[in-house]
């Protein structure tokens, strides 16, 4: 430990230094802990669907609280529990698999935090008021328009979309600039670990995605809020145009989720199978190619409708030439496994599930791809069954995995592996008793988002297997809340590489000090940890009595500047908070809009204008160019 | 340890253009407001291609104030462009002047747009044509404004701030090239609401 370092570094103690605090670490523990808290209660809202559904006509829950409990269950899952927990292990890890003291812009990504939780906390908020959306999680025109909701819940979910997607823009920008310039010299493009490969890929696919789904309900708040007609067939709107909007976004926002799964296993295959990953190149290449594929997809979700055949043959091929990239990377993963001394440890069971549950809900996808079968199946259980293997099996799968491979560095300690491998079992078979039943169901016709069934249709007894099934998960769940406390509390003591694995955060100390890096390293290989020291190892002439990084250029990643870095500040915070009350004042009258924007103004330029210390011990050093 | 270090204590402290950060968060902003407007015009088309007629009940916006805007933008570039120069040559006396030129022609601009509204020959909420150009000039405005203000809050930061680091040359810097965003975005978006009605 480097105490002049650290004290340079850390954030404040105490509450008002939380709320200033603006470490990666701290705000990528945060984005982790507040996703697992929404997955935590919307699984919640998923027990109660199942509790109804359990059996025939039950009274338990009706019909118009049962709208609010799928649409919120669907939102939260989406926009505030898969997206953030990526974004956020982003946040976490990128910098130091980079080998950086700090991300890129400290304070945005502070604040995008802030944004996000108070977009997640309304959602919800929302909800305990009776007041939870209630249009499904894509929230469909007319029924989300002024005619058929002329209550504020379909603004709610239009608004938490503005929240939850001006944050992950945010992180995006930060996790594009922080690959591209704050790499440790010798680290080119050609060196970068796969997992940052995925996190940037999915950053580029997020800027040019989401500003589809803000359009598209801003658009949607104007014609409820100021009657214009962007929805409405009467005046020349058009419902489809939701449609496209929202799947233009909605389709890319799946591979937002996978593809940093995709990553995951990436990273940790090649740990637990004790040699370098195969057909790195290929990986690299059918990582973008997903990215580009992801945005030609989005129509296959709107075969229902009336977009011309021509059209729909065209995404049913895009749809099946999409499992090409995603064939490459399993074979490649394969090939490693199949050359490697397997180590089982509970990642690893997480990892090795994903093949068997990613290829079910891949086999589902290239049915509901094809027009003809998606007609039969479409707004079915079986699609609720497909969704669930993609998500679940493609992306919860891995991220649990994550979960344990970086705990003991986020933590210092590792995680409990015999509660760990209960865990996973009971995942594992809870999973597939909640879901696999739901193929059948929706082959014999039971549609999505029922609140309840008559008894003589006989979906019964599947429907009891799959409660039951949630009831395993939910216990599975309890068991890992229960092992991540008692491993934080008094696990075993990890040290800095527990899985002797390659690459640069496992140089760092277990939990890596608020400086990341004392001597920030020089990358001469592929995989740095597992080669023998190039010289020079490490950088060293940085400054220690102030904040500084090293800025490297985009492709080689050789040394450019010394750049004097943010300290800690409330601004984010306050700016987020007055952020807030424009958003959510705006949904009730446009003058939020107008008036609200000055509170914003000024907070942002408060968070901007310099402070006189800090100058002064910039400028101590400063080296002009 | 007894690894030889790479020494990087002779480096400067900020460097311009794509070697420094601040281009990078520049170009994400750019990357997700380009999105933002070509899907806006997408929409625009995309409403086109439903209705019957087009506009749907007004004749297209008048070209008076929409056009002096192009040509007023497409001049902003000169102070502009001076600024960026003294920027980078970190001219600080410079800079300040350009600044307060900036801040001035973006004022102006501003001025024109709020007659330019008065002039699209629709409400928001007359029709779906109304809606999506309400839309799109909204959408630009809001680019000017939020532009023009950064830009007065630099050109403060000049004027009252000591002392001044030189890396804020380089946000001057960057901030001149988020407005030939916003001069270059707008070309494109006058071409869809005044003339494409009329020569499609």
């Amino acid at each position: 430990m480097n105490a002049v370092l650290e004290r340079t570094w850390r954030d404040a103690p105490g509450f008002v230094g939380a709320l200033c605090a603006i470490d990666h670490k701290t705000i990528g523990k945060r984005y982790i802990v507040t996703a697992f808290a929404f997955f935590l209660s919307a699984g919640l809202l998923a027990a109660l669907m199942r509790l109804q559904l359990a059996r025939p006509e039950s009274t338990l829950i009706g019909p118009d609280r049962y709208n609010q409990l799928f649409t919120t269950h669907g939102t939260a899952m989406m926009f505030l529990f898969a997206v953030p927990v990526m974004q956020g292990m982003a946040v976490y890890l990128v910098p130091l698999m980079v080998g950086a003291r700090a991300i890129a812009f400290p304070r945005m990504t502070a604040f995008s935090y802030w944004v996000y939780l108070f977009g997640g906390v309304f959602l919800f908020a929302a909800l305990l008021v009776d007041t939870g959306p209630d249009a499904g999680w894509f929230s469909y025109v007319p029924l989300a328009g002024p005619e058929y909701t002329p209550s504020k819940r379909a603004d709610v979910w239009a608004q938490m979309i503005t929240f939850s997607e001006l944050s992950g823009l945010l992180v995006a920008v930060a996790v594009i600039a922080t690959v591209f310039k704050l790499r440790a010299p010798g680290m080119t493009l050609a060196r970068l670990p796969l997992l940052i490969w995925a996190m940037l890929v999915t950053s580029f696919m997020i800027l040019f995605a989401m500003p589809a789904v803000m359009l598209a309900s801003t658009a949607l708040i104007l014609d409820r809020l100021v009657d214009t007609h962007f929805y409405d067939p009467g005046e020349g709107g058009d419902a489809l145009l939701w449609q496209h909007l929202f799947w233009f976004f909605a389709h890319p926002e799946v591979y937002f989720v996978f593809i940093p799964a995709l990553g995951f296993m990436s990273a940790m295959i090649p740990s637990f199978a004790r040699r370098p990953i195969y057909g790195y190149p290929a990986i690299v290449l059918s990582i973008i190619t997903t990215g580009f594929l992801s945005f030609g997809l989005w129509v296959h979700h709107m075969f229902a409708t009336h977009i011309p055949e021509l059209g729909k043959s065209f995404f049913t091929a895009a749809s099946m030439m999409i499992a090409l990239p995603t064939a490459v990377q399993i074979f490649c993963w394969i090939a490693t496994i199949w050359r490697g001394r397997v180590s089982f440890a509970t990642p690893m069971l997480f990892s090795l599930a994903f093949f068997i549950l990613l290829l079910a809900g891949g086999l589902t996808g290239i049915m509901v791809a094809s027009v003809p079968l998606d007609l039969q199946l479409h707004d079915t259980y079986f699609v609720v069954a497909h969704l669930h293997y993609v998500l679940i099996g493609g992306a919860v799968f891995p991220l649990f995995g994550a979960w344990y491979y970086w705990f003991p560095k986020v933590t210092g300690r590792l995680m409990g592996e015999r509660l760990g491998q209960w865990q996973f079992a009971l995942f594992f078979i809870g999973f597939e008793l909640a879901f696999y039943p739901m193929h059948h169901l929706g082959l014999q016709g039971m549609p999505r988002r029922v609140y309840t069934y008559p008894e003589q249709m006989g979906w019964g007894p599947l429907n009891l297997v799959s409660s039951a099934g949630t009831a395993v998960i939910a216990l599975s769940v309890l068991i890992f809340i229960v092992n991540a406390v008692r491993s934080y509390r008094r696990g075993a003591a990890a040290p800095d590489n527990p899985w002797g694995a390659s690459t640069l955060e496992w140089a760092s100390a277990s939990p890596p000090p608020a400086y990341n890096f004392e001597h920030p390293p020089v990358v001469h290989a592929r995989e740095p940890l597992w080669e023998p020291k190039g010289e020079p190892a490490q950088v060293g002439g940085l400054a220690e009595q102030t904040r500084e990084v090293l800025v490297t250029s985009v492709l080689d990643a050789a040394p450019s500047h010394r750049l004097a870095y943010p300290h800690p500040s409330p601004w984010p915070f306050v700016s987020a908070l007055a952020l807030a009350v424009f958003f959510i004042g705006s949904i009730f009258t446009p003058w939020a809009a107008v008036w609200g924007g000055i509170p914003v103004a000024i907070t942002v330029t408060l968070w901007f204008w310099p402070r006189r210390a800090e100058s002064e011990a910039n400028l101590a050093i400063e080296k002009r160019p | 340890m007894n690894h030889r270090a790479l020494d990087v204590s002779g480096l400067p402290s900020y460097k311009y253009s794509h070697a420094s950060l601040m281009w990078w968060g520049m170009m994400g902003l750019i990357a997700i407001e380009t999105s933002a407007f070509g899907l806006a015009v997408a929409t625009y088309f995309y409403l086109w291609s439903q209705a019957a007629q087009w506009p749907i009940s007004a004749p297209p916006p008048q070209l008076r104030w929409g056009t002096l805007n192009v040509l007023v933008l497409l001049a902003s570039i000169l102070p502009n462009h001076w600024t960026k120069r003294a920027a980078e040559d970190g001219d600080e006396a410079r800079m300040r002047i350009g600044l307060v030129l900036c801040t001035l022609f973006g004022v102006a601009l501003i001025a024109i747009r709020t007659l330019e509204f008065t002039a699209l020959n629709c409400r928001w909420d007359s029709d779906a044509y109304g809606s999506i150009v309400w839309l799109l000039l909204g959408l630009h405005t809001t680019h000017l404004v939020t532009d023009v203000y950064d830009t007065a809050v630099l050109a403060a930061l000049f004027f009252f701030s000591r002392p001044l680091e030189g890396r804020r040359h380089v946000d001057v810097s960057e901030n001149g090239l988020y407005w030939y965003f916003v001069v270059w975005s707008w070309l494109p978006i006058y071409a869809v609401i005044y003339l494409a009605p009329r020569a499609l």
